[in-house]
């Protein structure tokens, strides 16, 4: 699956995109999570505070127990502040 | 089917306008909003930034609700990204009906609901140096729910 990145998520990650191919235990959003905070003290650090961070899969707003699959898209960023 | 764009580049409120009336005869109201860069404690520029694809479709999305709950004859949305110092301005909201209330009322909902949910991030660069990213609401959280019920 293709993991993407934004604002301060992407600074404290240290990258914008990468892709990754987690356990097929990990088949929600709350437990990629998990498995991403596990690969490095960047991802440690941009997973440290759950509450603060939004998720998109295949860009549409999804909730901690939403699916993940091979070849989805899921993205990680701070709430939005557009406008 | 409304107009989503985002872009660096300036938009024109004007020409806009001029775009959503051509041709047309039944529009009896547009009203618009322009939001800008204000320039609060020392602040040298915003930086937004966006996940394309994603933030034009949430963008059309919105719009759809708009037209869904108002008779729009026409409606605009340009956001922009990249650095923008103080007195540029970043987003345009744009709507056109036959009658001013829908006009009004859907040009409200469309930027509330745009703040909550378009994937947009602004950073703040002062002139000292220091950065930070912006922090969401809890006002702008508010304003987008008061149109939840309707």
């Amino acid at each position: 699956m293709k993991i993407l990145y934004f604002a301060w998520v992407r600074q404290k990650v240290g990258r914008a995109e990468e892709a990754v191919a987690p356990p097929p235990e990990v088949t929600t959003v709350a437990a990629l999570v998990d498995w991403l905070a596990a690969q490095s003290p960047g991802h440690a650090d941009a997973f440290a505070n759950r509450r603060t961070i939004r998720c998109a899969v295949n860009q549409d707003f999804a909730t901690p127990d939403h699916p993940v699959a091979a070849g989805d898209e899921i993205a990680f960023f701070p709430p939005v502040t557009g406008g | 089917m409304a107009t989503v764009r985002v872009q660096e580049a300036a938009f024109d409120l004007a020409a806009e306008s001029a775009l959503l009336a051509a041709g047309r005869t039944d529009i009896g109201g547009m009203a618009s909003f322009v939001g800008l860069c204000r320039a609060d404690d020392g602040l040298a520029a915003l930086t937004l930034e966006h996940y394309p694809g994603m933030t034009e479709r949430a963008i059309a999305a919105i719009a759809a609700q708009a037209e869904a709950r108002w008779p729009l004859t026409g409606c605009t949305v340009i956001h922009r990204v990249g650095r923008l110092p103080p007195g540029e301005p970043i987003v345009l909201v744009l709507t056109a009906s036959s009658h001013r209330a829908a006009a009004l009322e859907s040009c409200a909902f469309l930027i509330d609901w745009l703040k909550t949910r378009a994937p947009f991030w602004k950073r703040e660069e002062f002139a000292d140096g220091r950065e930070r990213w912006v922090e969401a609401k809890a006002e702008d959280d508010a304003a987008a729910s008061r149109w939840e019920a309707r």
